[in-house]
């Protein structure tokens, strides 16, 4: 059994304009020691995804459907105490900017031991022990000092290192982690996630990492999933998505990235830009922007423009598009590795 | 004599491409840290003392801009490249050192003087949410510059001027009534770079224009930004600190860190052969799509504050060639084949 399990997950946010549909029948699982990649732009959902991992979408936010279970529990009925049981304990959370995450006027030390102190029935001085103990796992010279330091007299790799530690502080079996590294260079970003891999094998720990970086993806983790418009449209092994990637959005974010092309060339361009979550395209979201959304006479594909694809399965990915659908329907032996071209 | 010489200045001189269009020698820009005259007195031992503290963020800096070229300044925050883009544009005086446009020394003129050249190099920034006067609709903000830099222009020309920018970077016409809070990052951009473009200038400096961007907007942005500098013969002056941004867009690359240029050098032979020990770790960190690539070169530490700056190198505490000639000497910019490189390990053959 997996150790999370989100299925057909439904959260709307319900505005004065109306409902808005952040997730629609969002699934996937996540075993023990897993590396799942999130990938996507802005406005797809996948931070609403990971905050609703951890039950943190507030009003005017709710979940309308699905389930997430984690380890045999359901999360989303869960009563409030029992979520915290779970929340910062099994499943810990970094997010994108370390100096708003850690509490400026409360030095490391303390928000260390406050947070053993809210899991666990220990004293301060076993607490700043334990503190100290995950300080050294994620090496910062001279972790003693460090506690007793105030958060804005460190800098953005090393107050980024310390949420490590806290996310790490109770152990945790899963560590959800949204960009966490965006807001950080490109040097301490290579350091950063190279010691969130290193500490993830070593303690077996899963890792659910949300980031627009397709680099930072093939780099960490061994099952991807890619968001469009609130909705899962392709999952599969990582390896897979970026060298053989079968959505056309897929193809179109990975041909997008400037190493894909020959220095000094035209980069292969989407056209348009992500629909704003309250005013979805009908059928296939992505059909606007899509160069296969036409039939072989140049017209536009009905299912594309009024059905919702379903998922198929290609090779060893799920891919939720009707050209890939009828592409695996037509030759079901052999798979056909889609050409990208430049859209007009 | 300055002053005569920048009334005659603002014709381009039909030169030829590859000579340089600005120069930047020994350029210095330090930033007050410790307020004004009040409260940099301290009490020391009986007597009021004056102390003053400074944020050394440009540490003599030359750098080259050829017509017609795209030159990317790259490093990681706090280096001091987008203070070299404004001091360029004269956003920012200069501490100390000289900018040359065309052979014109730019950087101590009046605001009046400087007024041509304004015209002839236009910035584009980072953030499209912050760039555009939320105030004025879309045809308003691409009216102002012209406007204001052709003020003997009537009213149908200017439209017809703004209605070709718009075309040209794929904004339709129609939005002119818009405001800019109703369009996405990308779109905006497209607007700023419009506006940019307005006055026909022949430099712009970029700072960061796609950072802000998703992926497959910032393709979108690239294309337009190269497509524009094909059809009105611009020059880049590029500041980012994406990596594989400057490996498809720049022609030549200057490599910062510190407040000090580390290698200048050929996009295309930074990138197969970096001398400088930190180009070498920044290349090495950037996330690739390969499964295959090698390991990242680790550096020891932080990048150290711009109050104190470290003697010699200012890379030397995190370098792993440093030796003690490093720690004492300030390495000059030589060249070093077909690359200029600041580094002493590099000159005395040890790397």
């Amino acid at each position: 059994m997996a150790l999370l399990d989100v299925s057909n997950l439904d959260v709307r946010f319900a505005l004065r304009q109306g409902e808005v549909k952040a997730l629609r029948d969002v699934s996937f699982t996540l075993d023990r020691g897993e590396r799942l990649g999130i990938v996507g732009e802005s406005g797809a959902g996948k931070s609403v995804a990971a905050f609703t991992l951890l039950n943190l979408i507030a009003k005017p936010g709710y979940i309308a459907g699905g389930s997430i279970r984690f380890d045999g529990q359901e999360l989303t009925t869960m009563k409030p105490r029992q979520l915290q049981q779970i929340r910062g304990n099994k499943i810990s959370m970094i997010f994108q900017d370390p100096m708003m995450t850690l509490n400026p006027v409360l030095t490391i030390g303390e928000q260390m031991v406050e947070c053993l102190k809210a899991h666990r029935r220990i004293r301060t001085r076993a607490a700043r022990e334990i503190a100290l103990n995950k300080l050294r796992q994620v090496p910062i010279p001279s972790p003693e000092k460090r506690l007793d330091q105030y958060p804005h007299e460190l800098s953005g790799g090393m107050r980024q290192r310390i949420i490590i530690a806290i996310a790490l502080l109770l152990d945790p079996d899963i560590i959800v982690a949204d960009e966490p590294t965006t807001a950080l260079d490109v040097t301490i970003q290579a350091e950063i996630m190279s010691l969130l891999l290193e500490l993830c094998e070593k303690h077996n720990v899963a890792l659910v990492l949300i980031t627009h970086d397709l680099g930072v993806v093939s780099q960490v983790t061994q099952r991807t999933l890619v968001m469009y418009a609130g909705r899962v449209i392709e999952q599969g092994p990582t390896r897979e998505i970026i060298n053989d990637a079968q959505h056309p959005y897929t193809q179109g974010l990975i041909n997008a990235l400037p190493q894909m092309a020959t220095p000094g060339s035209r980069l292969n361009q989407i056209p348009g830009a992500m629909p704003t979550l309250s005013r979805i395209p009908s059928g296939c979201a992505f059909h606007p922007r899509c160069s296969f959304a036409f039939n072989d006479d140049g017209s536009p594909r009905r299912d594309c423009r009024e059905v919702i694809p379903g998922f198929v399965r290609s090779g060893n990915c799920d891919v939720a598009c009707h050209m890939v659908r009828d592409l695996v329907e037509n030759n079901s032996d052999a798979r056909d590795p889609v050409e990208f071209q430049e859209a007009p | 004599m300055t002053q005569v010489m920048a009334k005659t200045a603002p014709q381009a001189t039909s030169a030829q491409a590859g000579d340089t269009l600005v120069e930047i020698r020994d350029l210095e820009k330090h930033f007050p840290l410790s307020g004004d005259f009040l409260e940099q007195l301290r009490f020391k031992g009986g007597k009021l003392v004056r102390r003053q503290e400074f944020v050394h963020a440009i540490n003599g800096v030359d750098i080259d801009v050829r017509r017609g070229e795209s030159l990317c300044v790259v490093g990681e925050s706090g280096c001091g490249k987008s203070t070299v883009a404004r001091m360029v544009m004269g956003l920012l005086h200069p501490t100390g050192g000289e900018i040359r446009y065309d052979g014109q020394r730019i950087d101590n003129l009046s605001p009046r003087q400087l007024l041509p050249y304004r015209r002839r190099m236009q910035m584009i920034f980072q953030n499209p949410y912050a760039s555009l006067n939320p105030r004025m609709t879309i045809q308003q903000t691409l009216e102002e510059p012209l406007r204001f830099h052709h003020p003997d222009w009537k009213t149908p020309q200017i439209r017809d001027k703004v209605a070709e920018v718009m075309d040209s970077v794929g904004i339709d016409p129609e939005w002119g009534k818009r405001f800019g809070h109703e369009f996405s990052g990308g779109q905006r951009q497209r607007i700023a770079i419009a506006r940019a473009l307005a006055v026909d200038p022949e430099f712009i400096v970029a700072d960061e224009p796609i950072s802000a961007l998703d992926v497959s907007i910032q393709a979108q942005v690239l294309n337009l930004l190269m497509d524009a500098q094909e059809t009105h013969h611009l020059t880049y002056l590029f500041i980012t600190h994406d990596l594989a941004v400057v490996e498809h867009f720049g022609t030549r690359v200057v490599v910062m860190y510190l407040g000090r240029v580390c290698e200048v050098a050929e996009t295309r032979t930074l990138f197969s052969t970096p001398r400088h020990p930190y180009t070498q770790a920044l290349l090495s960190a950037i996330p690739r799509l390969e499964d295959d690539r090698p390991d990242y070169i680790r550096l020891e530490g932080e990048v150290p504050t711009p109050v104190n700056l470290p003697s010699g190198c200012v890379f030397h505490g995190r370098c792993p060639h440093a030796n003690e000639r490093c720690r004492r000497e300030v390495p000059q910019l030589i060249a070093a084949e077909s690359t200029q490189v600041a580094c002493h390990a590099v000159e005395e053959g040890r790397l």
